[in-house]
């Protein structure tokens, strides 16, 4: 289909764009990308009376290290973060999942940050701000404001961010953990992930588990275990605690058996990486 | 600031396979329908118009993309390259076309523009890619004749892995 008719608004920079949503508000939508917005438009799911298109914008387009910080711009498209040379040293992790965001072809236009504010709960992105504690800088006529992954998005395609609110980057703590691994289960590579496994080794013993696609956000929690049938059971734990999503592609049982046969390959997979 | 509103036609001037063209559009009009309808360049197909089947991919400043997940309006000043770019102006197909054609790769050739795009982005990045690596790019495109190996087959022949 096509969407319906809206403004397009191309603003020169960021004060112009923040200045535009605190005008409109809801009834403009922020657009990037558009891997996922423009979908959303094309099926009528959304009908926003404007457009403003931050995909221009320079001063959004960089990724910069600081205070053991990772921060990239509102309009790094996912390749672009894909092939910085520092990835796997600074963010192993996200080395390992972002081949998984989308497809080659997507990638290059989809952001980091349009993926975290679209929110999906089996997208990888969000999941992978949520395992390493990450964060959200939101911008506004009233200043920035900094959430944390935990308390940016809150449910399926539902964020804290205010309507007003410019998403202008998120930022990734450097890793100091090497053992990582990201596994996740779909019905072809790209498409949304029925349920998505990452693991992070934190210590002999103490590792972080991650999971999107059970809920309407991503859950991250930490364990002591050790052996195939411990990290079994945590996982069995964990998936009668979230129940599972239930829709066309997987019932909630089968998302939980999912995830109690896939946490210890995922697990053993970080352990084998080079400490 | 640059702002088109709803009922309003603006110019839009871009470069169209190496050669400077412009034409008008509405706001909410897709590149796709831009490409096809306003410039008459009807060799991008449209599918599925949600950017899941990618036979809308086009090169945008030289990278793929969905021309259905990309608006008309975006493409101001920038350079588009679509399939009919590929074969030379005496019709002499590329090597990359001329091996889809040599490993029966199109079948009714309705995906193809859009596979021969992605990888004329791809394999100007990566030009001796492994079966797997062609495999993850073909992932994002659907064959409904379902005849990927032949189009495996053909890519890798147009890559001298064959």
């Amino acid at each position: 289909m096509k969407p319906r008719p809206f403004d397009y608004v191309c603003p020169d920079n960021v004060d112009e764009a923040v200045a535009l949503l605190a005008a409109h508000g809801d009834a403009a939508r922020v657009l990037a990308g558009g891997q996922s917005l423009m979908a959303i438009l094309n099926f009528r799911l959304a009908e926003p009376e404007m457009l403003i298109d931050v995909s221009r914008l320079a001063e959004l387009d960089t990724i910069r290290e600081g205070d053991g910080k990772i921060e990239v711009g509102a309009s790094v498209t996912q390749n672009k973060f894909l092939a910085w040379p520092a990835l796997a040293t600074k963010l192993p992790l996200l080395a390992k999942m972002l081949p998984f965001v989308g497809h080659f072809q997507t990638r290059n236009r989809g952001t980091v940050c349009g993926s975290i504010a679209h929110a999906d709960p089996s997208s990888e992105l969000p999941l992978a701000l949520a395992m390493l504690g990450g964060e959200v800088v939101l911008r506004s006529k009233k200043g920035t404001r900094v959430l944390a992954a935990k308390d940016f998005q809150l449910d399926m395609l539902t964020t804290a961010r205010e309507s007003e609110e410019l998403i202008t980057a998120v930022r990734f703590p450097v890793q100091s953990e090497k053992q990582v691994a990201f596994r996740e289960v779909a019905r072809r590579h790209g498409d949304f992930a029925i349920i998505a496994i990452a693991v992070v080794v934190e210590e002999k013993n103490k590792f972080r588990l991650g999971v999107g696609g059970m809920t309407g956000r991503p859950t991250v929690r930490q364990f002591n275990a050790t052996g195939d049938a411990a990290i079994r059971d945590a996982a069995v734990a964990l998936g009668v605690e979230l129940e599972g999503l239930e829709d066309m592609h997987a019932s909630a049982a089968m998302r939980r058996d999912l995830l109690r046969n896939l946490a210890p390959v995922v697990v053993n997979e970080a352990l084998q990486c080079a400490a | 600031m640059r702002r088109v509103n709803r009922d309003q036609r603006t110019r839009i001037n871009l470069t169209l396979n190496g050669r400077a063209v412009s034409a008008d559009t509405e706001p909410r009009m897709l590149l796709s329908d831009f490409l096809r309808h306003a410039l008459g360049a009807t060799g991008t197909h449209v599918g599925c118009e949600h950017g899941v089947c990618g036979c809308c991919t086009v090169l945008i400043d030289g990278t793929a993309g969905r021309s259905c997940l990309t608006l008309a309006v975006q493409v101001e000043g920038r350079a588009v390259r679509t399939v009919e770019s590929l074969a030379s102006a005496d019709g002499k197909l590329n090597a990359l076309q001329q091996a889809f054609q040599n490993n029966h790769a199109l079948q009714c050739g309705f995906c193809t523009p859009g596979i021969l795009m992605s990888f004329t982005d791809y394999l100007a990045k990566n030009p001796k890619p492994s079966e797997a690596e062609i495999c993850e790019v073909l992932s994002g495109h659907l064959c409904r004749c379902t005849g990927y190996a032949g189009i495996v087959a053909a890519i890798k022949e147009a890559t001298g892995s064959k």
